[in-house]
């Protein structure tokens, strides 16, 4: 039983990074209806510029905790507006020009950025795995014992509540930007047709823009959090969490925001109690199977609206 | 018309009168500054304990002002650029005319030949005369049908034999080149044809491969057995992850046959009894001509009384190779006169208006998918034994995105356009192997260019299959993508 509470703990833990990192892609698919595949990467450089900040603020052990509570607030507020940055800039490059074009077109850029960025990472930081500094990483462990029995204890740690709690107010306050606000109200009505709403004045544009940059700077926190809780990061986890929040975004129902939150959390909690209780050789196989499946008999996701086809 | 969006946006952005110039490249300074920071500014460095920051501010400095003067210039040139573009594309139609005038392609041709000819008889070209008519007799051919194909031809038969061709070139680069001009005509039937966006292609790629390098180490079955075996294996698997997707379409189509190529992938490293796991196989036996091998003693060079070399066997591989591609082409262009062919492009062009014609969507798809994964699946094997060695570190997502782009970027159905994205992506970056870390940079960097200047690829008309009457190039915007 506190095998099974652990494995949930961890589960949601890994699921709300990969549901962070899926809205990104729900977002831009909603609104533009392609696959950013440059969103993993994203989210990598989004972890290494929290890398190299906590590096150059240089806490030490020493530090009071509040200090280190500000510094990850600081570097959370930081990276993601340098993030934001790289979303805004990847958009205007590769997507605005080919605005309009055929499908395949943005498709490919994404995948090109996708090698520029990663290539790029690889040059400036070496292609070696980075370790955060022990100093931050001992501040950060313990944690809530949940429960106990026969010696082995479910823990809730720091660094989870931190993270969970993170997802759930970011959750919240997008939820509250789509439904309430005139930047969620364009972003809709880009959704359903472009051309209309950009006759009743809407700045398509502006609107695509900031899709991007709001995307951008929640990867950048789920960079932040995949960073603070492996403590390890190479230029190489884009891919990887890039290809899992993406299902997740399509489990869940591709341009739906709860339905990226939701297929994250699966994706997450299928990948730990695969490898918690069968093997963690075939997780990935597991992850993706529930794709298919989910797909092959309900192809607009969990929480997605069907795709109505006029002649 | 997506091209002239994209111009009429950029001369958008493009401020007039000097201060507004200076302001707009202040603010890609400061854009570039922010997307340089920290992330280049600052290397950071394993030091015996802990990381290290490294400061490169004076290199990203200068890049900065790179971008400032660059796009400064862009701005101040851009506008007056107007009037001298316009000039170009009227000096290229002119020439084009010109081109047509003097006889078009029989003319350039034979004017070729005549050069070939000449080079041949001054004995510059290949070490013996004879194989000089491996360049001349395509060219020959070439003048008669008045076709750049036999050019090509003739330039890909000729080439291990090319003055300047050593081992290097003819393994690293032709080889190479007409793996990934056949893996994308094999594609192009899936994506370019059948309109059916395929993103986990490389996993019959990997099946080819893998079949070939079990059968060789189980059974001591030879690669000519094995190569149709391989194909069929691979078409088979089409069929089985074919099957389960038929409903879906577009980015769900594309998001699971990604996942698809994955789990192949994971499958590949984890079922160490049978692939070996991450080690992957090696001693993979090579190919023989008609049971001669390629080796010092009693083999290839003793039977023809030659002196042996291990160049014989890199051209032997090179026109494997080469016949398996021109194979590849010619069955496509084929099959697009079938029954079959014509109902893939008609699924391309519209799903809906294609059933309701009484054509039998599974099948059609089916076809198209076992078709392309047959092709991948001759690829595969063939690349099991080039290498002698597979591991699954050569089947990533990366093979099939890079497949896809040769596809995409050649022009969607475009035969020859494939074939010059392959050249041109897959040579270009070998030539450079010297720049290694930079070299995916710049392909990556190159595919969003290339892509942004010509959203339709670089082979943008169409010859279609059937036309009522004369047969005529027509644009490639007529040609529809396809839902998946």
């Amino acid at each position: 039983m506190e095998y099974f509470v652990q494995q949930l703990i961890n589960g949601v833990t890994l699921g709300s990074i990969y549901g962070l990192i899926a809205i990104g892609y729900t977002m831009v698919y909603g609104i533009i209806g392609m696959i950013n595949f440059a969103h993993g990467d994203v989210f990598m450089v989004g972890s290494f510029t929290a890398l190299l900040l906590f590096l150059l603020i240089g806490l030490t052990a020493a530090s009071p905790l509040i200090v280190i509570v500000l510094a990850i607030v600081g570097v959370l507020i930081v990276a993601m507006a340098l993030t934001a940055v790289w979303g805004w800039t990847i958009e205007r490059l590769a997507y605005r020009p080919l605005r309009g074009s055929f499908r395949l077109a943005p498709l490919i850029t994404a995948i090109g950025m996708s090698i520029v960025l990663s290539n790029m990472v690889q040059i400036a930081q070496g292609a070696r795995v980075k370790n955060l500094p022990p100093d931050i990483k001992d501040r950060l462990s313990g944690g809530f014992q949940v429960m106990e029995s026969n010696g082995f204890a479910a823990v809730v740690s720091y660094r989870q509540l931190i993270i969970v709690g993170v997802t759930i107010a970011l959750m919240a306050l997008f939820t509250w930007i789509i439904t309430s606000t005139p930047l969620g109200r364009a972003q809709r009505a880009c959704e359903q047709d472009r051309t209309m709403a950009a006759l009743t004045g809407v700045d398509v544009d502006r609107t695509i823009s900031l899709t991007f940059v709001i995307g951008a700077a929640l990867a950048a926190v789920a960079g932040v959090m995949f960073l603070v809780y492996y403590g390890a990061i190479d230029f190489y986890i884009g891919f990887v969490a890039g290809i899992k929040a993406f299902t997740a975004a399509v489990l869940g129902g591709i341009g739906s925001l709860p339905g990226a939150m939701l297929g994250g959390l699966l994706i997450g909690l299928i990948e730990v109690f695969w490898a918690g209780y069968v093997g963690s050789e075939y997780k990935d196989v597991a992850a993706f199977s529930l794709l298919a499946i989910v797909l092959i008999f309900r192809p607009e996701g969990l929480l997605g609206r069907p795709e109505i086809e006029k002649v | 018309m997506a091209v002239t969006t994209a111009q009429s946006g950029r001369a958008a952005t493009v401020k007039s009168g000097i201060s507004a110039a200076v302001a707009d490249a202040l603010i890609a300074a400061v854009i570039a500054m922010l997307l340089a920071l920290p992330i280049l500014t600052y290397k950071s460095v394993e030091q015996q304990t802990s990381l290290e920051v490294v400061s490169r501010w004076p290199w990203v400095l200068v890049g900065v002002a790179a971008v400032f003067i660059g796009r400064l210039a862009l701005n101040l040139i851009w506008p007056r650029l107007g009037g001298a573009s316009d000039g170009l594309a009227r000096l290229g139609t002119v020439l084009a005319r010109l081109f047509e005038r003097v006889g078009g392609w029989r003319t350039a041709i034979g004017a070729l030949l005549g050069l070939t000819l000449a080079a041949s008889s001054a004995g510059w070209l290949a070490t013996s005369r004879w194989l000089d008519l491996l360049l001349i007799v395509p060219l020959v051919i070439g003048v008669w049908r008045r076709s750049p194909a036999w050019l090509f031809l003739g330039l890909a038969l000729f080439f291990p034999f090319a003055p300047g061709a050593t081992r290097y070139y003819v393994e690293n680069f032709g080889i190479l080149v007409l793996i990934y001009v056949m893996l994308g005509w094999g594609l192009n039937v899936v994506v370019g044809l059948a309109g059916l966006l395929d993103l986990g292609y490389v996993a019959f790629y990997a099946v080819g491969a893998y079949a070939y390098a079990l059968l060789a180490q189980h059974f001591g079955l030879s690669f000519w057995i094995c190569l149709p075996l391989a194909g069929i294996l691979a078409a088979f698997w089409g069929v089985i992850l074919g099957f389960p997707v038929l409903r879906l379409r577009g980015d769900y189509l594309a998001i699971v046959t990604l996942a698809f190529g994955e789990i192949i992938r994971i499958v590949l490293i984890n079922w160490q009894s049978l692939t070996g796991g991450p080690n992957g196989i090696s001693g993979i036996p090579r190919p023989t001509l008609f049971g001669l091998e390629f080796k010092a003693e009693g083999g290839f060079a003793d039977y023809f009384g030659l002196e042996h070399t291990s160049l014989h066997r890199i051209i032997f591989l090179y026109y494997i190779i080469l016949a398996m591609a021109l194979a590849t082409n010619w069955a496509t262009i084929r099959l697009r006169r079938l029954p079959v062919g014509r109902a893939w492009e008609a699924l391309r062009e519209d799903e809906i208006a294609c059933r309701s014609l009484g054509i039998n969507i599974t099948n059609t798809k089916l076809t198209a998918f076992s078709i392309g994964a047959m092709f991948g699946g001759f690829a595969g094997a063939f690349f099991a034994t080039k290498q002698g060695f597979i591991s699954p570190e050569s089947f990533t997502f990366w093979e099939s995105a890079i497949i896809l782009a040769i596809v995409v970027l050649g022009g969607m159905g475009s035969q020859v356009g494939v074939a010059v994205a392959a050249l041109v992506m897959i040579g270009g970056t070998e030539l450079f192997r010297d720049l290694e870390i930079y070299r995916m940079l710049v392909f990556g960097a190159a595919m969003v260019a290339v892509m942004v200047w010509r959203p339709r690829g670089v082979v943008s008309g169409r010859v279609p299959t059937i036309a009522l009457g004369a047969t005529r190039r027509i644009g490639s915007d007529l040609v529809k993508e396809g839902h998946g």
